[in-house]
């Protein structure tokens, strides 16, 4: 049976999210078999990471380099051939990093490769069966995968929810003397911030967001009025800003913003993984699509299927008629 | 600079309801509207801007069958020097390796300094360039933003990564980059760039004028195989609201007074 592995992404000391996640979907492929998580890094920061994981693991590898001090992925694609056995399988969480190192791995591992793995249904003789979506989480597959060669599978963030598992007292076991000097063609210099606007979306309360289908510029007019009659701000999805409707800090989303709104109005969004990725604490999400299959009805509180364009003015209006108290323009207690 | 796009012929979201066929192993694909992969028209807007700055061209290439040369003349027709189809029957079947074993192959039997990839294209999957870097041994970055041109056979580029910060890093020449939606504005073609290009005839090269391994492709050679299509289990789902948009409307103002929705 091959060795399982767990890559752990971190940052400033603090291991991801999902260095809690990937033991879960380990478990559903070899239930019985321990899996070990593998840290790169460099300092203070990576001895902290190591050694919170030790409630998690039973066995923590740590590779300490000073290249290894910003995670780039061509680097750290050496440093994982230098200690991951032939055939292991090896988990790693499917974001921005991931989506760097793990398709090159796989080809160095001569192993194969599933992407954003949802769900893991086990495991027939050589052949893993896991789950993924297409078109943008609108149908899902099922992938048989290869293991015999060993295998790269990529976790989608938030999957495999964390269970209550017997705590471990892991050791830390430093396997910085088996990868030799790391260079690389491709090298880090800075990280630029993301800019701030005018409206802070990660403070709102009530989020009027708008996806693709508002179809075009001036009808972003139409969600900043009902807003406006709401007390809200307008936030968006990816395609919006790509086609630079909106400013790029109204971006919600896992290459945006994190939003923790009380209500979030997702309008003309279809829902896609990496926007959801960006909206925390549970809000009361209503969603408005002309699609009745848009993956955004499988996450929403309330679905309305209508055209936004139609819809969003009508309910401004009631909204409107209803807070006009006399005497009083226009609504608001506060 | 000579610069390579791997390009991809795909259904169109916008234009098309995604539904599963009788079988479950495919989705319907009777009368579906296809167009170009969306972050592969990026990395060819890219490709041409980058090539009206230092000079060169912009090759086109897509894995596939006769009917993906319309995305070829479509690309050809924002400016793309030329259009390739690589195309065989060897190849069905492959999986993502199988895929980047085809284009490596094509790689070197040419010279190109930078070879762009969208994104990710309808299966999600992000995976054919950097496996591609990796077979040629050349450095890669994914999620690409941004790209200048530097002396020295160098380029400073952009990635994006997690709430909305940018990385910046120097990659060495000759390259694999994947190119995120949003880096630049593609250009409008119309229908009379269409029919410039209608006539310049596309290369068409299979297996064996590239040199494809045939163990390499195909499904015999795939280690990662989809098995059917299905519809994701609803789970707790929306509450749908339904009636006359009126009621909806009187129904949602009591959820979101409920809420605090409304300020």
């Amino acid at each position: 049976m091959a060795r399982i592995f767990a890559y752990i992404v971190h940052k400033s000391g603090v291991a991801d999210d999902t260095a809690v996640e990937l033991p879960v979907a380990a478990r559903k492929i070899y239930p019985e078999q321990p899996c070990t998580a593998i840290v790169t890094g460099w300092g203070a920061d990576l001895d902290q990471v190591c050694e919170s994981l030790r409630g998690t693991y039973r066995e923590v590898w740590k590779i300490a380099k000073e290249p290894l001090a910003y995670p780039n992925a061509e680097l750290i694609r050496k440093a994982l051939q230098s200690v991951v056995p032939a055939g292991s399988i090896l988990l790693v969480p499917h974001a921005h990093f991931g989506v760097d190192l793990s398709p090159g791995l796989s080809i160095r591992m001569n192993a194969a490769y599933v992407p954003d793995v949802l769900d893991i249904e086990g495991v027939e003789g050589e052949w893993l069966k896991a789950v993924r979506q297409e078109f943008g989480g609108q149908v899902s597959t099922h992938i048989r995968c290869n293991l015999s060669t060993g295998a790269v599978l990529n976790i989608r963030p938030g999957a495999f929810r964390p269970s209550e598992a017997a705590p471990a007292t892991g050791q830390v076991v430093d396997k910085s003397a088996e990868v030799g000097a790391l260079t690389s063609r491709r090298r880090y210099l800075e990280t630029i911030a993301a800019e701030t606007g005018d409206v802070d979306i990660t403070r709102q309360t009530v989020l009027v967001s708008i996806g693709r289908g508002i179809g075009e510029q001036e009808n972003v007019a139409i969600a900043e009025d009902l807003a406006e009659a709401m007390g809200a701000a307008v936030s968006c999805s990816r395609p919006v800003v790509d086609a630079k409707w909106m400013d790029r800090s109204r971006q919600v989303g896992s290459s945006g913003q994190t939003v923790r709104p009380k209500v979030y109005l997702a309008c003309g969004i279809s829902g896609s993984f990496q926007h959801l990725a960006g909206i925390k604490g549970s809000p009361f999400i209503v969603a408005i699509n002309k699609n009745p299959k848009a993956p955004i009805f499988r996450v929403a509180d309330v679905g309305v299927v209508d055209d936004i364009l139609e819809f969003l003015p009508a309910l401004a209006s009631k909204v409107r008629e209803e807070s006009c108290v006399p005497g009083k323009r226009g609504g608001g207690h506060d | 600079m000579e610069i390579l796009v791997c390009a991809k012929r795909v259904p169109d979201t916008s234009e098309n309801e995604i539904q599963l066929n009788g079988a479950g192993t495919d989705i319907e694909r009777d009368d579906m509207v296809y167009s170009v992969n969306e972050p592969d028209n990026y990395a060819v807007e890219e490709a041409l801007q980058i090539v009206a700055r230092t000079g060169g061209n912009v090759t086109v290439v897509t894995v596939g069958g006769e009917d993906d040369e319309e995305i070829l003349r479509r690309e050809m027709a924002m400016g793309a020097t030329r259009g390739v189809l690589i195309s065989d029957d060897t190849f069905n079947g492959s999986d993502g390796r199988g895929i980047a074993a085809v284009l490596k192959a094509f790689v070197q039997t040419e010279h190109y300094d930078l070879i762009l990839t969208g994104v990710q294209a309808e299966d999600g999957c992000a995976q054919v360039g950097g496996m591609l870097a990796a077979m040629l041994d050349y450095p890669f970055a994914s999620l690409v933003t941004s790209i200048e041109v530097l002396e020295g056979r160098k380029l400073k580029i952009g990635r994006e990564i997690e709430g909305g910060s940018k990385e910046i890093n120097a990659i060495d020449l000759p390259c694999v980059l994947s190119i995120q939606t949003g880096i630049n504005e593609p250009r409008y073609v119309g229908m009379r760039g269409i029919r410039q290009v209608a006539s310049v005839p596309i290369p068409t090269l299979g297996a064996s004028d590239l040199g494809v391994e045939p163990d390499a492709v195909g499904e015999v050679a795939a280690k990662a195989r989809r098995v059917d299509y299905f519809v994701p289990p609803a789970g707790k789902g929306a509450d749908m609201l339904a009636g006359s948009r009126e009621e909806v409307i009187d129904k949602m103002m009591e959820l979101l007074k409920a809420k605090g929705g409304l300020n």
